[in-house]
């Protein structure tokens, strides 16, 4: 007994000499500060502020978060806690008083013949936004919001879930009914902040194909709808007041401006000839098709549609991998000549398809009706197929919110993060790391999560390097970046 | 004796650690406390380790000691590049020896030593930046050493003996360095195996040129310990994977390397001894560490160490007729190369300083102390053969390690 007892002391008194490095990381003055106070970080955004990955917010992903990983290394550096808003566990998923209103995350599963695909998650979610966190919370990151959702009071107010004038995200965390995100993030009176707002206003538009409407024009934001684009000006207004808000207690800060959607794998996943056929089948499918062509040839003789269309749309099959069949809003109306000349053509590479489409296309619209494949005899709806015009709808917003992002972060005097160049390079070519490169792949490149819109961890890791160099470079401060192979990527069921 | 017995055993469970690579040179109290000198030193049992072919020289009739370590090894690990800063978990483990050494007539001496000369206990914070190269270890070798040893002349002896080895591995990593399973826990892999055997020798020659001046010589083979057919637990990894990695069993193969010792001891007076050793260890058996799973898959893990050299002084002062006072220092240079310098031994070249004492408590009996300190300097080291998809990716930083190993132990004699 006694023997353990010295043991036990030698243990305490030896242990307690743990070698001293002559220049230790983790003392203050090894990595510096500069200009910018990191005591009290603040981040404010959407869901990829959140961590929100594979279709969902859960646990692992919040504590990987850009924002939470850039607050760790700020530690080093005299950053202090930062605390998220963290939901119940890993499966992900959202209920309202009991009732699921968000499903739970994607995971990969790879059956027994090594077929992968993304598969939900069995079981119900379990964090209620009727359970309301008392924060402060020093993420702010509410997915779903667009830039305007920061400055609208009621944003948080449960009654307004239902009819998706509120946001359950923010409802479990608001301070009051009648709470702005902006408001709740000035309250906690930030040193420093960050800002990456603004992709919903165009990815809403865009990830419903384009179904809804371009406000480009109309500067009444409560008139929209949540697939709707939102009008520039509209975003330079409420970015300039929440930049306003953000600095006016004296805080420093980094903002970060809106990816170009053709760069995400939402996007880039599903090809626009995704459907493969022999000889025989094409064939047939061109006989069926034969009345739609001769129907365009007769209007175009009559001169309601000019000889290009009448060629854009032409339908035409050969053997091999041919492009999907859709409906294009943006064709000329020709139902009100002949019913039958619906507004259809072959997508082009110009075509992007949002990756939910892949798990539809090539299915039976009706299963008792072998013909009525979807994307070759049932054309793929507006809903599924962003078109080359909805596409400079969605860039032309793009290009002005990113000019408004970086004249005001320049104005502001804030660090400014490119983060649609990182997107663009993890699009083409990728991202070098220790471990390989790290690309926007789908299911394979390592940045992308199961979404095809959010990132994995290690995705968001390359995000928060491209903030810390930013903030490093602007206010002179020496902190340290993250090993993003330490990070991990899709999961595997 | 019986509580003897029962401390032996209690020792006998706990793990092992420390020195250049795996190798632990605390074989005896007297002679750590000497800078772990005695190829040449005519002291004690001790000699069953450090020379065979002493113990014909000893004194007494018969001669029995036995005492215990523990070592507080620290490791502590940062990166600047990253902001990385780890400290080990400071295990403690207690390495032992037992030798016995019989005079059977003038010329001809029988002993008996159980001793742990390799071995190592390191335990990481789980999931530190490393873990995909370990999280813990613990390594431990005991051998037992039946041993004769004759006077062919007055001044020239030789001994040695068969080494009996057995030893037992237990080994954590995680996989990779980002595979989960599906809630984000690490995927990791355990190898465990005991009761591995394996059979070397020990073998010394000792030369008197005159009363005052020894020389010694000892030589210890090289032992493999073959792991064969141990257990290999994964552990969280993802359910479309896991089938394959049920009951999976593992080989491996783990060198003790061979060393040779030689050296010198000088009495110059009375109360005055010094000594000076060399060693030699044979490292570069150890190639790599590679596990073969059953399952057909490998783990290849490149160590290349090359062989290393110790240098020893000691030092005895005999104050009074009870009191012995011993001091010593040795320098042990790291059998590891740059770039493979991997955290389940972050260890470059030490200072080492010891110092003890015997006393004489009877005729009979007496007790003795040592203490060592275990100096590194700070060095920037990386292992840079770990592979993610067919390309090295280094880990490395700052490593400091230090250790402190108090011993006591008991001699008897008549």
């Amino acid at each position: 007994m006694k023997k353990l007892l010295y043991i036990s002391l030698a243990a305490i008194t030896f242990t307690a000499c743990q070698p001293e490095f002559n220049d230790p990381v983790n003392e203050q003055d090894f990595y510096t500060n500069g200009d910018a106070d990191f005591s009290n970080y603040v981040s404010v955004g959407n869901s990829l502020t959140a961590g929100f990955a594979d279709n969902a917010l859960y646990l692992k992903a919040q504590q990987n978060s850009y924002p939470a990983i850039m607050a760790g290394q700020f530690g080093l550096a005299g950053g202090g806690d930062f605390i998220q808003p963290l939901v119940d566990g890993n499966l992900g998923g959202l209920l309202n008083g009991g009732q699921i209103i968000s499903g739970t995350r994607l995971v990969l599963q790879i059956d027994a013949e090594g077929n992968r695909a993304p598969v939900s998650l069995e079981g119900t979610p379990t964090t209620d936004i009727t359970n309301h966190l008392d924060g402060p919370f020093n993420n702010m990151g509410i997915p779903g919001a667009k830039s305007f959702h920061l400055l609208a009071p009621g944003y948080g107010n449960i009654a307004g879930v239902e009819n998706r004038n509120a946001n359950p995200y923010f409802v479990r965390i608001a301070s009051s009914t009648d709470a702005t995100v902006i408001g709740d993030a000035v309250a906690q009176d930030p040193t420093f902040f960050s800002l990456w707002i603004g992709s919903n206003d165009i990815l809403s538009y865009a990830s419903q194909g384009g179904d809804g409407e371009d406000q480009t024009g109309n500067t009444d934001p409560t008139t929209y709808g949540y697939n709707d684009i939102t009008d520039p000006n509209v975003f330079a207004s409420v970015y300039n007041e929440e930049l306003k808000a953000l600095t006016s207690t004296g805080a420093k800060g980094v903002v970060a401006n809106v990816p170009e959607v053709t760069s995400i794998a939402y996007f880039t996943t599903v090809p626009y000839n995704a459907i493969p056929l022999d000889t025989q089948t094409a064939e047939a499918l061109n006989q069926a098709y034969a009345p739609y062509n001769a129907g365009l040839q007769q209007v175009q003789a009559i001169g309601l549609i000019t000889a290009e269309e009448a060629a854009q749309r032409t339908i035409q099959f050969s053997a091999g991998q041919n492009p999907v069949v859709l409906l294009d809003e943006d064709l000329t109306d020709l139902t009100t000549v002949n019913p039958a000349l619906t507004n259809m053509r072959q997508a082009t590479e110009e075509d992007l398809i949002p990756l939910p489409v892949s798990s539809v296309l090539g299915t039976l619209a009706d299963p008792d009706n072998p013909q009525s494949v979807i994307g070759v005899g049932v054309p793929l709806n507006d809903a599924q197929v962003l078109t080359i015009t909805e596409q400079t709808h969605v860039s032309t917003a793009q290009t002005a919110y990113n000019t408004t992002i970086k004249a005001l972060a320049d104005q502001y005097d804030l660090a400014f993060v490119d983060v649609n160049a990182i997107l663009k390079q993890l699009a083409n070519g990728g991202v070098p790391f220790d471990g390989g490169t790290i690309t926007a792949d789908f299911g394979t490149g390592g940045a992308f999560s199961l979404d095809g819109v959010h990132l994995t961890q290690r995705g968001y890791a390359v995000v928060a390097n491209a903030f810390i160099d930013a903030i490093n470079k602007k206010y002179n401060a020496t902190v340290p970046k993250v090993n993003p192979g330490n990070y991990p990527t899709i999961f595997v069921k | 004796m019986k509580k003897l017995t029962l401390l032996a055993m209690v020792l006998l469970i706990s793990a092992i650690s420390y020195a250049g690579g795996y190798r632990i040179a605390l074989q005896g109290q007297k002679q750590l406390a000497m800078g772990h000198t005695g190829v040449a030193v005519i002291n004690s049992s001790e000699l069953v380790f450090f020379n065979p072919a002493g113990l014909t020289y000893l004194d007494k009739k018969f001669t029995v000691s036995l005492g215990a370590n523990a070592v507080f090894a620290n490791i502590s690990f940062q990166n600047e590049q990253y902001g990385w800063h780890t400290e080990d978990n400071n295990s403690v483990s207690t390495p032992f020896n037992v030798y016995a050494a019989y005079k059977i007539n003038d010329w001809a001496s029988v002993g008996l030593g159980v001793y742990t000369p390799y071995g190592s206990s390191v335990e990481y914070p789980t999931d530190w930046e490393g873990s995909h190269l370990i999280n813990d270890i613990s390594l431990s070798a005991i051998f037992f050493q039946p041993t004769l040893s004759i006077k062919l002349h007055d001044k020239l002896s030789i001994g040695g003996g068969p080494i009996f080895a057995t030893g037992s591995v237990n080994f954590n990593r995680n996989i990779d360095r980002s595979t989960t399973d599906v809630n984000g826990n690490r995927s990791n892999v355990t190898i465990d195996d005991s009761g591995i055997t394996a059979w070397g020798y020990n073998i010394g020659m000792m030369f008197r040129p005159t009363e005052k001046f020894t020389l010694g010589v000892d030589y210890r083979s090289k032992i493999d310990m073959n792991a064969e057919d141990g257990d290999a637990d994964f552990q969280n990894l993802p359910s479309a994977v896991a089938g394959q990695y049920q009951s999976v069993a593992f080989d491996a193969s783990l060198p003790l390397p061979a060393e040779l010792s030689v050296g010198a001891s000088y009495t110059i007076n009375e109360k005055w001894l010094v000594a000076f050793d060399y060693n030699r260890v044979y490292w570069n058996a150890y190639e790599a560490l590679d596990v073969i799973f059953s399952n057909g898959t490998e783990s290849l893990n490149p160590r290349n160490y090359k062989n290393s050299s110790v240098y020893r002084l000691g030092v005895q002062y005999k104050a009074t007729p009870r009191f012995i006072l011993r001091g010593g220092y040795y320098f042990d240079e790291s059998p590891v190369r740059s770039g493979y310098f991997a955290p389940e031994t972050p260890r470059n070249d030490s200072n080492n300083f010891t110092g003890g004492f015997t006393f004489k408590i009877s005729d009979r009996f007496a007790l003795d102390a040592s203490f060592l300190y275990v100096h590194f300097d700070e060095v920037d080291e990386s292992y840079n053969y770990y592979q993610e998809n067919g390309q090295n990716v280094p880990f490395g930083g700052t490593y400091k390690n230090n250790a402190f190993v108090p011993g006591l132990g008991i001699t008897y004699g008549f």
